[in-house]
């Protein structure tokens, strides 16, 4: 992140750059507990049962929709920057930047609308 | 390494919309343990979504996680490949040891 002037710090695709990189890390972080709990699954279906009612829990689902969002804005964002590498340039960086965004929310709101 | 990281978004920008449409259908009503287990025990093509799938994750994570360490970090490329290694392995043995579990459970 060196060398990035305070302009650039400004402009959405930093911020976009930014969220890229956090839900990266959170989501590295976040799947061996991911496997974990799947594979209680295999030691005893009671088990993972158990866990399954314990994400019912608001802040479980809390926690939850927060993956959900950060899975779906990686998703778009590396959409983004694929499309930014391998396809002709754009303009309207700004509007697809808006449409990532609203994209990953829009999953997590319906994933939470299905949960409940 | 590049190409690698590219090549994995791309195989895993198809699996993560799959996994997000199999979450958000399965959360409908309540989750149990036994759906789970019905949908992917026995089920080869579910095993091979799975490994493609988690192959592309220790590909993809890794190398992600070396950039980072490496750009906005001070630690040492030494260090950034060994924890990128580790991430790789991590993810590699839980993840197919889960998908090839699942797999196999009787019940």
């Amino acid at each position: 992140m060196k060398g990035f002037s305070r302009a650039s710090n400004r402009h959405p695709s930093y911020w976009a750059f930014i969220v890229h990189r956090l839900s990266g890390i959170l989501l590295t972080l976040f799947l061996p507990t991911h496997f974990w709990a799947l594979a209680l699954a295999i030691e005893s279906e009671a088990t993972l049962d158990e866990m399954l009612r314990w994400s019912d829990h608001p802040l479980v689902r809390a926690s939850e929709f927060i993956l959900v969002v950060l899975l779906a804005a990686h998703l778009t964002g590396g959409l983004r920057l694929l499309a930014v590498e391998f396809l002709p340039w754009n303009d309207r960086q700004k509007t697809i930047l808006a449409a990532a965004g609203g994209i990953a929310l829009g999953v997590g709101v319906l994933f939470l609308l299905n949960a409940a | 390494m590049w190409t690698a990281q590219r090549a994995s978004a791309a195989v895993l920008a198809i699996a993560v919309t799959v996994h997000l449409a199999t979450v958000i259908y399965a959360v409908r009503g309540d989750l149990t343990a036994a759906e789970i287990i019905a949908r992917v025990q026995g089920n080869v093509a579910w095993l091979i979504f799975y490994v493609i799938f988690v192959l592309a994750a220790a590909t993809h994570a890794p190398i992600g996680i070396r950039t980072i360490l490496l750009e906005s970090t001070p630690l040492a490329p030494r260090i950034a490949d060994a924890l990128s290694a580790a991430v790789l392995l991590i993810i590699l043995i839980l993840g197919l040891r889960t998908a090839f579990g699942l797999y196999a459970l009787q019940t």
